[in-house]
């Protein structure tokens, strides 16, 4: 919503360009038939498409508005969506625009009870995480789909049927220009929490509704904080509930604000009481000086996500399969994750590349990961929003108590974001491997990054296709050479990134360890082999080189699993 | 005396608030207290008990 005496898009900073419905050769009888057809372009249908094209495969993506989100819902990118935003060729002006931010701060009555730091080793390239309001998310995002070239991008294009067969699907599509047929391959349903796909194709999300409601209200302030997390527990700007405040870019603040039970909805969304209770909260973090209203909303947590994540040929990515609390900034990252795992799987199928089952592997992959963020959500939405007086009476016990103790304190931690892990996944046959290292990422995770000498990273050194990450004495010996070999007939996209260990010569290509760090940061001795998939997630990893087991495992990435 | 790893710490303040819920509203009270006793003479030493005693009404009484 926004004040008085303005329209839905009328923002104090951002300019909404206006996408016109396009003529489409469907309205004069053409009848191709799309690989992929994705319903929704916000950041995950979007993100999806660029995934899809950097292995050339071309896609229709349709959404029904004329331009992009009315507001900022979305706010804080995570260190891995970075490294997706990246690989898809879209990272620099997030990079240009955003605020990166490390740290917070918990309060209670007033008083600083907890410092927020989350861990920035420095051998990585992005920071733990970015402020960066939606709709230049969605905009950054749509001048990369603008320009690659495979993305017929149809705006004001609305699904009103779909049609699911054995071979393919058929979507009827209503727009201003006319109204068509459009048949595809496979769909992905970026359609957002509310999915006209999932409703149509009559499948229902379960889950849990907490009872606890949040304002998210966008002001415009010059106030001096700098970017971290602030939550404010039983403030006296907003006595009964919880307070969160986010800096974004353009001097655009975010307040989040609970509400107090019983408190009536329809009440607290009026402009002059948003503006009553922003006020009272500006004024205990001191901030005295004028501000503006841009725009706000009411939010309430939910866990719901659907049984599976693929119906047939259709596949729902980001809030269409899954729709999870605020607290922990998971919800625009989880959808970043579903675009970029079922991406590069749909397209090694698509080119004929790989076996369909290895779509199989999308579903349990990204609803362990929704499971998983339930499961730190639901705690920390319990501390956030007390849904029961056992719960109130235990949280303020743990917030008073840390105004004088440490051991308390841990309770406000917000769990944000981390990438999970795919230990359990077809695709990952061998997680027994971890046992014999000492330290380094387990099989399933997102690997560590490093700073190499040439001031570059390793992982900017990772393919599109399956990676290797292999420590050698200088160079790669005879039977690791071989298993290259080998992997490359298998992958046409495969690189190798071996790496020097340190005091050995590197010979051409071989990246040096100068410091030992990497081997350190891989828990790596002599022979030591990590697989990455093309998500970059470890497939795999040997202590020493076992052929069979490597093979194997990318045989089934690459979905040519002979079993 | 060795503090709780804090995934444990966790696990007891979720135990805590759900028995608090199961107690109800006119019964928690009872419910902690007992609850005080029960860990009071578990650890068995009136010193570390008094001073979390102590801890425990810092700022609470009046």
């Amino acid at each position: 919503m926004r004040p008085a005496g303005k329209g839905p898009l009328d923002s104090l900073y951002f300019h909404y360009p206006h996408f016109p419905a396009r003529h489409v050769p469907e309205l004069d009888g053409s009848a191709v038939r799309y690989p992929v057809v994705i319903v929704g372009a916000g950041p995950i249908g979007m993100t999806a498409s660029l995934v899809l094209a950097r292995y050339g495969i071309r896609s229709v993506l349709l959404d029904r508005k004329d331009t992009f989100n009315d507001g900022s819902r979305a706010l804080c990118v995570a260190r891995p969506s970075m490294h997706i935003l990246e690989r898809i060729g879209a990272v620099k002006p997030f990079l240009d625009k955003a605020l990166g931010w490390r740290f917070g701060r918990s309060y209670y009555r007033g008083e600083q009870i907890f410092r927020l730091e989350m861990p920035h080793p420095p051998g990585e390239k992005y920071l733990p995480m970015y402020n960066l309001q939606q709709q230049y998310i969605e905009q950054y995002l749509h001048d990369a789909v603008a320009a690659c070239g495979l993305v017929d991008m149809r705006w004001q294009s609305e699904l009103t049927g779909i049609e699911c067969g054995n071979d393919g699907v058929s979507l009827n599509i209503a727009s201003p220009a006319g109204d068509y047929r459009l048949d595809a391959d496979y769909v992905l349903a970026a359609d957002g929490a509310r999915s006209p796909v999932r409703t149509q194709l009559g499948l229902r999300m379960k889950g849990e509704n907490y009872e606890g409601k949040y304002v998210i209200a966008d002001i415009r302030m010059d106030h001096d904080f700098p970017t971290e997390r602030r939550a404010f527990f039983e403030p006296s700007g907003n006595p009964g509930g919880t307070v969160l405040i986010h800096k974004q870019p353009e001097n655009i603040w975010r307040v989040d604000y609970q509400l107090r039970e019983g408190e009536s909805e329809e009440a607290a969304l009026l402009e002059e009481n948003i503006r009553a209770r922003v006020g009272a909260i500006l004024g205990d973090i001191g901030h005295t000086k004028p501000w503006e209203l841009e725009w706000w909303s009411i939010y309430s947590a939910n866990t719901l996500c659907l049984d599976d994540y693929r119906h047939g040929r259709v596949f729902f990515i980001g809030d269409a399969a899954h729709i999870v609390p605020i607290f922990g900034v998971r919800g625009l990252n989880n959808g970043l994750a579903d675009a970029d795992n079922l991406g590069w799987k749909l397209a090694a199928v698509l080119h004929g590349e790989a076996d369909e089952k290895l779509l199989d592997s999308y579903s349990p992959e990204r609803r362990g990961a929704t499971l998983d963020v339930f499961a730190n959500a639901t705690k920390s939405t319990r501390f956030m929003t007390p849904p029961t007086r056992g719960w109130r009476l235990a949280r303020e016990a743990a917030l008073s108590l840390s105004l004088k103790h440490e051991f308390p304190r841990g309770l406000a931690n917000p769990r944000q974001m981390q990438p999970y892990t795919y230990s359990e996944s077809p695709l990952t046959p061998w997680p027994m491997r971890d046992a014999e290292f000492a330290g380094g990422p387990a099989s399933g995770s997102f690997p560590p990054n490093a700073r190499l000498a040439d001031g570059h990273f390793l992982l900017d050194r990772a393919g599109d296709g399956l990676t290797a990450i292999l420590f050698c004495d200088g160079s790669p010996g005879d039977e690791q050479a071989a298993l290259l070999a080998r992997l490359g007939q298998l992958d046409r996209r495969f690189v190798a990134l071996p790496v020097a260990l340190q005091g050995s010569a590197p010979t051409a290509g071989a990246i040096p360890d100068t410091d030992g760090e990497i081997a350190r940061l891989f828990g790596a001795q002599p022979h030591t082999f990590y697989l990455l998939r093309p998500d970059l997630h470890i497939a795999g990893r040997w202590k020493a080189l076992v052929a069979d087991e490597i093979l194997e495992t990318a045989r089934l990435c690459l979905g040519r699993a002979t079993s | 005396m060795t503090a709780m790893p804090s995934e444990d710490f966790e696990a007891a303040y979720e135990s805590l608030a759900m028995a608090i819920d199961s107690a109800g509203p006119e019964r928690e009270a009872l419910l902690l207290t007992r609850l005080a006793l029960v860990l009071g003479h578990q650890l068995g030493d009136i010193a570390v008990f008094k001073s979390a005693i102590r801890t425990a009404l810092e700022g609470v009484a009046e």
